[in-house]
């Protein structure tokens, strides 16, 4: 059975013009130690779909549809019932290492908080599980940094300790939104590297939310993409890459600096990404299209299976054939 | 292709604690019209510092800047020196360098006014430089919360316009944007640059686009420029072990599963700057004779600069193999 399964996941936030829908009819599923990335554009609905996942919506935000995760629905549950989940079975980390730690407490304080609260051990052992996983994620003297706080740590090393917090519990699900977004190419691939160990070594699943299609590639077994709130194509990593075949995906891809070599001008998608709110209707993406055709702006378009692990949202473009690529 | 910009051993310190950081050691650097000089390297390594101390924002400690034949002095609260005009400089916040009280228009006539042109004129031209940079007409008359991030930056580039440069000087300019404006404002900024022949110094940590888009790149480190050449020479033959770990460090979008190499440990804090070679701490191939000499910059037979004692002057560049 698969550990994660997302059926027809909607969004709603409270905006100042009234309610508006940030994730739409979202399905997706996830395995054991698999790793599943989903990418998209700023509003495309990515980092909501992962705060549902977690219970962690913005005032007044509300998540209907289904979340079935280890064999049990979640999406209903209370806040309390959250509170357990959260950390202990589904982890996150963030963008931006510096927020989500605490900068007045030392990292022991931090890190063994919430593994005493869940897994209910003495003082002693979760310093001693701690040191264990400093070690795993490859802080330099783990026992010096346990005394330190994080203002004495560089963007990637408090990365690494906030990955640490998050594994303390063994979660079962890491979601990492932007992890490396605000590091250095150098730094980023140091912590590419740790996320891929540890689902080498723990089995652990783990969804990455990014905009950047390189990091994807690097790390991802799958990838989804988001436009306005839908999922518009996912599929293996590698075929998605090199066959993609909705509109969007095509663009994106050669919207990249580094693929194709011929001059100094890029390939770009006209027009920019819908603000929450402004969704188009029927197929979101269908004012920008090269391809659209009436029907495109009436109804959500169906999904069409390009082979068993590839799919996109778009029946009418011309590459929007069945695959031979059989997976 | 003339020279328009040059840099003589530009240092700039700053004081924090009562303690000198130097953030930018001896820089030398010449940019052409027409030409997109790439300006890459870690944060911390000084380039955006190097880029303020180009148009005046910081005063060089020691050394100096030419701007067409002219001294940069600093910028003062009073007047800007005419003949500076033509230097301007874009950022990679396009919230924060716009002004949120004022109208687009009146913010992108600023640079027109200073020279001397009267208001309404200035007004019909503010619509020709939106026009330039894809904006509509009416955006004159609209506030900057009313447009997106991509679009915002458009306007920092039309006022810069405003202002005839001969150089931009361009801090991250897309690093804020998504995939869409990325590639819309990179190819507005190649086009502006071979439209009005002017020069760009384009700081970038993105060496992905860096590649794309420049002409020369310079690679620096710790306040020090290790490695500069043709896009091509960089890319093909990185001579410089710092240059190739940027390089292998970037993720390939191909699909490919390719896993990119880290650089294991950071930045050196510059207060204490690391003794010979600022980047021994950190290098797969150092020698122990590194942390004693700092590298000389050298010219390698392709023409290109390095400094790295593995790389003889008048030599092919040296390769070398980095483990990892």
């Amino acid at each position: 059975m698969k550990l994660l399964k997302v059926t027809d996941l909607t969004v709603t936030l409270a905006t100042s013009s009234g309610d508006a829908q940030a994730v739409r009819n979202l399905s997706f599923d996830l395995g054991h130690g698999e790793i599943l990335g989903i990418a998209g554009e700023s509003g495309s609905g990515k980092t909501m779909t992962a705060l549902s996942l977690l219970g962690l919506l913005p005032y007044k935000g509300r998540a209907t549809g289904s979340v079935f995760f280890d064999g049990r629905e979640i999406l209903a549950s209370s806040k309390r019932e959250y509170r357990d989940i959260r950390g202990k079975d589904i982890a996150m980390i963030f963008q931006d290492p510096m927020t989500s730690l605490h900068p007045m407490l030392t990292v022991e304080t931090q890190l063994t908080e919430h593994l005493r609260h869940h897994r209910k051990v003495s003082k002693d052992s979760a310093r001693q599980i701690v040191l264990e996983l400093l070690n795993t994620v490859k802080i330099p003297d783990p026992a010096a940094a346990l005394r330190a706080h994080p203002n004495q740590f560089s963007g990637g090393m408090r990365q690494r300790i906030a990955i640490a917090m998050a594994l303390a519990c063994e979660p079962k699900l890491l979601i990492a939104d932007e992890p490396t977004t605000a590091l250095d190419v150098t730094v980023q691939a140091g912590i590419l590297k740790l996320l891929h160990q540890l689902r080498d070594e723990r089995k652990l699943s783990i969804i990455i939310i990014t905009h950047d299609l390189g990091v994807l590639s690097s790390l991802a077994d799958r990838i989804m993409i988001m436009y306005a709130g839908s999922e518009v194509e996912s599929g293996k990593t590698s075929e998605l890459l090199t066959q993609p075949r909705h509109p969007y995906t095509k663009g994106l891809i050669s919207a990249l600096p580094g693929l194709s070599q011929d001059g100094k001008l890029l390939t770009s998608i006209k027009g920019m990404p819908p603000e929450l709110g402004n969704f188009a209707s029927g197929c979101a993406f269908h004012p920008r299209c090269a391809f659209a055709e009436s029907s495109c702006s009436q109804a959500l378009p169906p999904a069409l299976d390009i082979s068993d692990s590839h799919r996109i949202f778009c029946p009418i473009n011309p590459f929007a054939q069945k695959s031979d690529i059989t997976s | 292709m003339k020279e328009i910009l040059n840099l003589k051993d530009v240092v700039v310190e700053y004081e924090r604690h009562g303690q000198k950081i130097r953030a930018v050691s001896g820089v030398d650097l010449t940019l052409k019209s027409g030409e997109i000089l790439g300006l890459v390297g870690e944060s911390g390594c000084g380039k955006s510092t190097l880029g303020k101390a180009i148009v005046g924002i910081l005063k060089p400690t020691v050394g100096e800047v030419t701007f067409d034949g002219m001294k940069v002095k600093k910028l003062t609260r009073g007047q800007r020196p005419k003949h500076l005009r033509n230097l301007q400089m874009i950022f990679q916040d396009p919230y924060g360098s716009l002004n949120p009280r004022r109208k687009i228009g009146s913010q992108i006539i600023d640079g027109l006014l200073v020279g001397g042109m009267k208001k309404a004129a200035a007004m019909e031209k503010a619509v020709e430089f939106l026009a330039r940079v894809g904006l509509p007409k009416d955006a004159n008359d609209r506030y900057p919360h009313q447009f997106s991030g991509g679009q915002r930056q458009r306007i920092a580039i039309a006022r810069a316009l405003a202002a005839a440069p001969s150089v931009i000087i361009a801090d991250e300019p897309i690093s804020a944007l998504d995939t869409s404006s990325q590639a819309q404002v990179s190819n507005l900024l190649v086009k502006l640059v071979e439209e009005f022949d002017m020069g760009m110094v384009f700081i970038s940590h993105d060496l992905s686009i860096v590649r794309r888009i420049s002409d020369r790149v310079a690679v620096m480190y710790l306040g020090k420029i290790v490695e500069i050449g043709t896009t091509t020479q960089i890319w093909e033959n990185p001579s410089h072990p710092y240059t190739r770990a940027l390089i292998s460090a970037i993720p390939h979008a191909d699909g490919s599963s390719f896993m990119p190499s880290d650089l294991p440990g950071d930045v050196p804090n510059p207060m204490y700057p690391p003794t010979g070679c600022r980047f021994h701490p950190r290098c797969p191939v150092a020698l122990p004779a590194c942390a004693i000499n700092e590298p000389e910059f050298v010219t390698l037979s392709d023409s290109r600069k390095v400094a790295c004692v593995l790389q003889k002057a008048g030599t092919p560049p040296n390769s070398m193999i980095i483990p990892g």
